[in-house]
This record gives structure tokens, sequence and C-alpha cells, in this order.
């Protein structure tokens, strides 16, 4: 860049140097030999503060006072810091935040107006001219620059030694192997992660239960148009409790019966108009937490997906493509909800492997 | 790197008093001089537009600033704890190590609340003026030869702004950005062949786990910073091999940059305007809430509230997943092609990549190997501009498709009719946008041709002795004129066989694109109308 020490020139020398194009391509870009001329730069025109003194002293009184106005922001902030203690006392978090950050933003704002106000109303105001150059080199610097590759080729042998120059290639490429090899570790070793989709912790008995209480739910407790946000009643002494609640969270809903259009094979997964579906989203794993009680619709707050409880939960609407997986139910002997067995599809989002 | 003699490389003054003795110094040991000579006088052009680039620097040394803060507090881990702090609503419940943290930071370190509103509102700026920084960028051409590459460079900012952005707002492990998890990890499980495996190594496990907190900390205070200061430099590298652009105005040319020196104006103003952008921010953390996980609660995989939004930034991407059709998904070859989820994702990709590459496709239509440093007014490139203004919109309906369910709430429409709408604007929207844009600009160049060659209307009528009323039209000084005729013209290529006398697809190609770019076209205003057209004023 020691090409650019022309900096700063003065307009008027810059009007009178101008220097010639270099011609170039201009691909489909015309160039008229009739264009208007440039008229050149228009008469600088001067500020009032450099016409009239009184106005360059009141500027200046700004600035300072300005810069003043930025000290004491700054310590009103140190001040209100003291002053506004929080103290475990939750109401004074918001004087601590409001007078901390009023000081804060004084010093910040005055010290920048102060300079930008400097800049433009004091400090001298030519405009001035830099010159440009071509961002290439100039033809001898790339002329050397080639002769340089070439010599460092020469003197190495890079492009006359290939057995050395193609191992080399080959050692590099291989040599971040090892790196992407130890990223493995990011996972624990013995779990597949296909098979751990496949399963939740629901099994043949395990009792639905509120989330997040854990109360087991009777079946004469659903009232018809109910709905109950449930989880596996052994869930909050599981090992990994969230990982298993993400898969294992359920819906349960009371239709009337003659509502319901179950498909004949899941004929016995409901109870009494009681169904329990998956509460995961199959579009990309929300919480479709909201039940529309009147439609039997199920959305997903999220996306919007929407599912039709009265339909096997099929897709009506929204970007999710299968159904919510169905917990078969049943009631056990002291009436309580009980799972008949684990979902038998996979929940949750798709994923590769899934089918 | 200097060799000068030594009696050249001592300084002049010997009396320089303390700054002499201490500059004297610096230069004998680092040779500073020579960056002062070369830089302190550079020429800086002026423009409020500009400095939309300079907020987005700016707020990014404030992100640094308050960042490094909140790293002395927070606590990246998930471990199970019990919240105990003054926050009374969440006494003993349970939550991870890195919610707690964030609690305390608010609720319990003086002035904590007050940093953490500003890195929050201080991201949502970076982002926000990195856009808008970019879009000044595109419709004044600044990203032709030789910046294309610089182009790039900024993009790749954008992109990691954007990660940084989500990294972050992924770190108190509250509900909200929980969910903001579940979505990433229901979308990486779609992608073929390696989604599941993905996933499992990134969450260390099944979702959540453990793990992914303290994994996204390292990305978002080690890696992504590292990398956006590395490309920050290499971007401000090339602001200075390039110099700045500037806008055509009198005495300005292709040959020159016109403005004020680094110093003193520069630094000052520069200066300066770090500070009003640090306060607007400080203002903004001080009056305005953000974030405030408390009213979410800790990260359950069963809650979530109804409108859940993504930060601004995130939302075109939201958006498009919930444009996508219903039941896109497929098992072929005994394994599930989920495009429900694909389909968006190659949508953004597609369009992430025409952005990045435009400055390319734009110097192979029009073969211009010129170096440009005076931007165009955005009216002189219609086509450009109109390309322009039909991306905005389709980025604009992805956005807009982020907040559907509030649209409908708000509107008191239904959920479906606002999704299809959208759906049909997201292919006509654009469509629309282009050649509206695309006219207005093509009328305001015939204006400024208009008022180039026959002045402005003065709205004085005078009635001539002839009894014809006609208005006086006053002639523009030849300064204004110039803003008017002098930007670049470009005209469609003539098809014509090359030298083995053949046209080849490309060449098809090509023409067809220029003759797309180009076909309508307001040439400027030449010296022999302009002569022609004062004498006619004579009459």
């Amino acid at each position: 860049m020691a090409q650019d020490a022309n900096s700063g020139k003065d307009l008027a020398a810059a009007n009178s140097s101008s220097h010639d194009l270099v011609p170039e391509d201009s691909g489909t870009g015309v160039v008229s030999p009739d264009a208007v001329k440039n008229p050149g730069h228009p008469e600088h025109r001067k500020r009032v503060t450099d016409l009239d003194p009184k106005k360059e002293k009141q500027a200046e009184r700004t600035v300072f006072v300005l810069f003043f106005l930025s000290a004491v922001g700054s310590l009103w902030a140190v001040a209100a810091y003291m002053m506004f203690p929080i103290d475990g006392q939750m109401e004074l978090v918001r004087s601590n935040n409001l007078f901390i950050g009023l000081g804060a933003t004084l010093a910040l704002m005055a010290l920048g107006i102060g300079a930008v106000h400097w800049g433009k109303a004091i400090m001298a105001d030519h405009e001035s001219v830099d010159e440009r150059h071509p961002v290439r080199g100039t033809d001898e610097t790339r002329a050397r620059a080639i002769e340089i590759f070439e010599e460092a080729n020469e003197e190495s042998g890079f492009g006359r030694r290939a057995l050395i120059r193609n191992s080399l290639i080959g050692a590099l490429v291989v040599f971040p192997l090892p790196a992407v090899a130890l990223f493995r570790g990011l996972a624990p070793y013995d779990e597949d992660p296909v098979e751990l989709l496949q399963h939740t912790m629901w099994k043949k008995g395990t009792r639905l239960a509120r989330d997040p209480s854990g109360v087991p739910i009777k079946a004469s407790d659903v009232t018809l148009g109910s709905a109950f946000h449930v989880i596996p009643e052994d869930l909050n002494t599981a090992k990994d409790v969230l990982n298993e609640k993400a898969k294992a969270i359920v819906l349960l809903m009371r239709l009337k019966p003659e509502d319901l259009n179950e498909l004949p094979e899941r004929k016995n997964w409901s109870y009494n108009g009681i169904v329990a579906y998956s509460k995961v989203c199959t579009h990309v794993g929300c919480p479709v937490a909201l039940y529309e009680q009147q439609t039997h619709h199920l959305l997903c707050p999220c996306h919007q997906s929407q599912f039709d409880v009265a339909n096997h939960a099929t897709v009506i609407f929204g970007p999710a493509a299968r159904p919510l997986p169905q917990l078969p139910i049943e009631v056990d002997d002291e009436g309580y909800l009980v799972a008949q067995s684990d979902f038998t599809e996979p929940v949750g989002p798709s994923f590769w492997e899934r089918h | 790197m200097s060799t000068a003699p030594a009696a050249v490389a001592a300084p002049a003054k010997s009396s320089g008093g303390f700054t002499g003795k201490a500059a004297n110094y610096l230069d004998e040991r680092t040779s500073i001089s020579g960056a002062v000579k070369e830089f302190g006088r550079k020429i800086f052009p002026d423009h409020w537009s500009f400095l939309l680039g300079e907020v987005a620097l700016y707020s990014f040394v404030v992100i640094l600033l308050s960042g490094t803060f909140l790293t002395f507090f927070f606590d990246a881990a998930m471990t199970h704890t019990t919240y105990e702090g003054s926050y009374a609503p969440m006494n003993g419940v349970h939550m991870s190590a890195a919610m707690a943290s964030t609690l305390d930071i608010s609720f319990d370190i003086r002035g904590g609340l007050l940093m953490r509103q500003v890195h929050h509102w201080a991201a949502l700026l970076f982002v926000a003026s990195i856009g808008l920084h970019m879009l000044r960028v595109f419709f004044t051409g600044a990203f032709r030869k030789p910046r294309e590459i610089n182009w790039v460079i900024g993009f790749v900012l954008f992109i990691l702004a954007m990660a940084e952005g989500f990294t972050g707002y992924s770190l108190p492990d509250d509900l909200l950005s929980g969910n903001g998890l579940r979505i990433i990890d229901g979308m990486i499980k779609s992608f073929p062949l390696v989604g599941t495996w993905i996933s499992f190594l990134l969450f260390g496990g099944e979702f959540p786990g453990e793990d992914i907190v303290g994994r996204l900390y390292s990305l978002h205070i080690m890696i992504l910073p590292a990398m956006v200061i590395l490309f920050i430099a290499l971007h401000l590298v090339f602001l200075i091999v390039h110099k700045h652009t500037q806008y055509p105005g009198p005495g300005r040319t292709e040959q020159n940059v016109v403005g004020f020196p680094i110093l003193p104006v520069y630094a000052a103003k520069a200066g300066g305007f770090f500070f009003i952008v640090f306060g607007v921010i400080m203002a903004t953390a001080t009056f305005f809430q953000i974030n405030p996980i408390w009213n979410y609660g800790p990260y359950d995989p069963s809650p979530v509230s109804a409108g859940t939004q993504p930060d601004w930034y995130i939302g075109f991407a939201d958006g498009m997943l919930r444009l996508a059709p219903p039941h896109l998904e497929f098992v072929w070859l005994d394994r599930t092609w989920s495009f429900g989820i694909l389909l968006p994702v190659i949508i953004l990709g597609l369009f992430i990549v025409t952005v990045l590459i435009y400055p390319f496709i734009e110097a192979w239509v029009t073969g211009d190997k010129r170096e440009h440093h005076l931007l165009d007014r955005p009216r002189n490139a219609p086509t450009r501009t109109a390309i322009g203004a039909a991306g905005v919109t389709f980025y604009a309906v992805m956005w807009a498709a982020a907040s559907s369910d509030l649209i409908a709430t708000h509107f008191r429409v239904t959920m479906e009719g606002v999704i299809h709408t959208l759906q049909a604007l997201l292919f006509l929207g654009p469509v629309i946008a282009y050649f509206v844009t695309k006219r207005i600009c093509l009328g305001l160049q015939k204006k400024d041709r208009e008022i180039a060659l026959h002045g402005y209307e003065t709205g004085r009528i005078v009635r001539l002795p002839g009894g014809e009323y006609i208005e006086v039209h006053e002639q523009v000084s030849d300064y204004e004129r110039w803003e008017l005729v002098s930007y670049k013209d470009q005209a469609p290529i003539m098809l014509r066989p090359n030298a083995q006398g053949k046209i080849t697809g490309s060449m098809r190609l090509r023409a067809a694109m220029s003759r797309w770019f180009f076909e309508d076209r307001i040439a400027p205003v030449t010296q022999t109308e302009l002569d022609k057209s004062h004498g006619d004023d004579h009459h």
C-alpha cells in the first residue's frame, strides 16, 4: 500500500491532476464519448462556526459541557451502584437497573455527541481527495511475485519431485482424521440412537399420571370433554428424567364414543371414549399442547400443525406429515388408567432410520 | 521494515517533551510512524448509509464487552439444582445450573440485569445492522469488482451473527429457548443419512441430555466470536485496500475518493459514533425489558406457551418451516424422507446461496471487468433493484409466517387463511415486487432525464402574448445535473458466434440474462442532447 502516499491532497490540486483511464474490458458497459463532463468539485461552503466567532465559541462550550456531563454520568452510575443495592429484594432490581443504566447512558451519549459535534462544527472542514489506484499490483510486482514462486519451486523441487509432493498432499488430507474420530466421544459409546428412539418408558401396566405432579389418573376422573397432560407414574424417579419425559409425554382426552372414528386394529386401545396420544409433534417435536374441545383438534403452538383426535390424530393442517402415535390404554383393577404396552411406533419427529 | 539511515529515522524534533520522547521510543521499536503516515490522513467519504456497517461493528464491540462480564457469573452447566435466589416465585423450583445462574445474574448481581439486557439488545442490533448494511451494499452495487470477495466475507459474518445469536439465546436453558433447541433437534433428525447421528452427537445422547448448554457455550464464547473477529478483520483490511466507495457527485470520479481524513475528523466522528451506538443500546437496556426468562420458567419438554416466537433474525427460517404443506413425507428404500422439513431447508439454502453468489452472477452477465468505486443510485440499476426488492419480499413473507398465529389472533382471521395467503404470497409477492420496483425505477430515471434536459417545474404559469399558457421551467445547476446524468449504463449483449463460429449454450444463456437485465434501459443524457435542449429553451 506504499502507493497511497498521496493522502489528503487539497481539492484544488486534485481537480487539476486528473490521470488517464486505464483501458479495461467494460463488458456490456456503454462507454459514451458524448457523456456529459464532470463539472468538478463545487465551491466549498463555510459553516456558521467558520464565519461567526461567537458561534464557534458556543460550539466549543457545547462540546466541553457535554464531556463534563459524560463524566457526571459515569460517576452517577457508580453512585447508583452503591445507592441502589438489591440485597435479595426483588422490587429493588428495577431501580438498580434504571439508575445505573441512566448514568451509563448519559456518560456514553454525552461523550459520543460531544465528539461528533467537535468533529463536525469545530475541526477543519476541508474535504480532501485521495487518488485511487488499481487494486491489482503493478506489472513489475506481479512479475516479481511469479519469479519468486518459480525460484521457490526450483529450489524446493516442489513441481519436479512429484512423489514427495503427492505424498505430502496425501498426508495432509489424512491428518485431520484423528480429530474427526475423537468427536465420536461426544455421545455415549454403548448406545445406538436408532434403538433409543424406538422406545419410551411406557410399558404394560404403567399408570397414567398427571404432569407434573405424578398423581395417577382414574378413568372416572376423566369427564367428557376434558383433557389431561400425562406422564408415566414412575417418571419422576427415572434416571434421566428430562430425556424420558421428552419422549413419554402424552395427552389424554375423553370424547363421546360415537364421535370417535377408530381404526379397526385399534378398537381396544381406548377406554370408554378415553384416548391417549403422544404429545410430541411429529413435525419437529414441540409439545402439541393446545386442545380444542369442541372440534377435537390438537394444535401445535410452534408451527401450527393440527391433528384430529376424533380421526386417530391424523394431520388436518400444517407442516406435520404423520398422525400422533397412539398409546394403547386400559383400566387396572383399582380403576386407574394404565398403558397396555409402549407406543407401537417411534414418537416425535421423523428420522432417517425410522421406518 | 525500514533500512533508512539512523539520522533520518530519528524524529526531527528533539524538544518534543514527553509525547515526543514516548513517540520516539515507540517508533524505534515498532516503526509505527510508517502506519501513521500511511493511514493517518486516509480519506473516507461521508454518507449516512455508510454508518450502517459502523453500527454493526460497534454493536459487536458492545456484545464483546457485556458478554465478557456475563461469563464471569454464568454457569454453563445443566446440573440439576434447586433455585434459592431472590426471585420468590421460582423459589424451590428444580432447574439447571445455567438457568439458576442466569436468574442470579438478573436478580442478585447489581447491574447484572442491565448487562444481560445490554448483551441481548446489542445482539439484536448487531444482526439488524448487518442486514441493513447488506441491503445498502446490494442496492448501491457496492459489491461489484473489486469488492465481490468482501461481499462474501460480509455474508459469512451475517450467518455467523445469526449463529452467535441462536447459541446465546439457548444458553439460559429456559422454556422458550429449550423449545427452540427442540425444533433444531427435529430439523437435524430429518436430514438423510446423517441426521439421527448428528443429533445424537450434538446433544451427547438423547434430547435434551445434559451436555448441550456447555457445548453451545464453547461455540458461543470461543469458536464463533473468534471467527467473527477474524472475518471482521478481513472485512476491514479489504475496506482499506479497496478504499471506500462513494456516491456519484460533482468532482467525484472512479479514480478518486472525496471526504474527510481519519485524523482528526473521522477519528472524532467515528469514535463519537461508537459511544452514541453504545449509548442507544444502554438506553434501550435501561428502559426496555428483553427475554424475561423468569416468566418462562426452566426447560421442561412438556409445557409450551402459545405464541412462541424466536428472536427476530431466526424468524425467516421458522416461518419457512410453517409454510410447508402437510404430508410431504414418504418412505423410500426403507428410509424416511421428511420433505416437510427438507423442502423448507432446501429453499432456505437456495435463497442464501443466491444472495451469496449474486455479485458473481451479475459480473458474469455484464462481463464488466472495470473496477467500480462510484455507487449506483438504486434507480439507475433497475433490474438489480427489482431483484433486490423481490428478495426482500421473499424474506419478508417467510418472516411474517413466523408470526402466523399472532397475526391470526390479533386480526381475528383464521390461522389457515393466514398460512394459505402467505403460501401464495411467497411466490406472487416477489413477482409483484419485481415488476412494480422495476417500473418505479424506470419512471424515476425518466423523470431525472426530463429534469436534466428541461429543468424543474417552477409552478409559475405564464401567459404568452399569443394567449398560450406555459409553465416556466428552471434549469438545474451543473452540479445538480451531474448527479442526474452521471450513471454508468449497460446495454444488452448482441449474440455473436465465437472464434470457432459457434454459439454455445452458455453464450445463449448469458445473452438471455443480459436482455433480461438491460433490455429496458434509459440511457444517460449525453452532451449533445443537453446542448440541443438548451438551444430549444432559448425560443
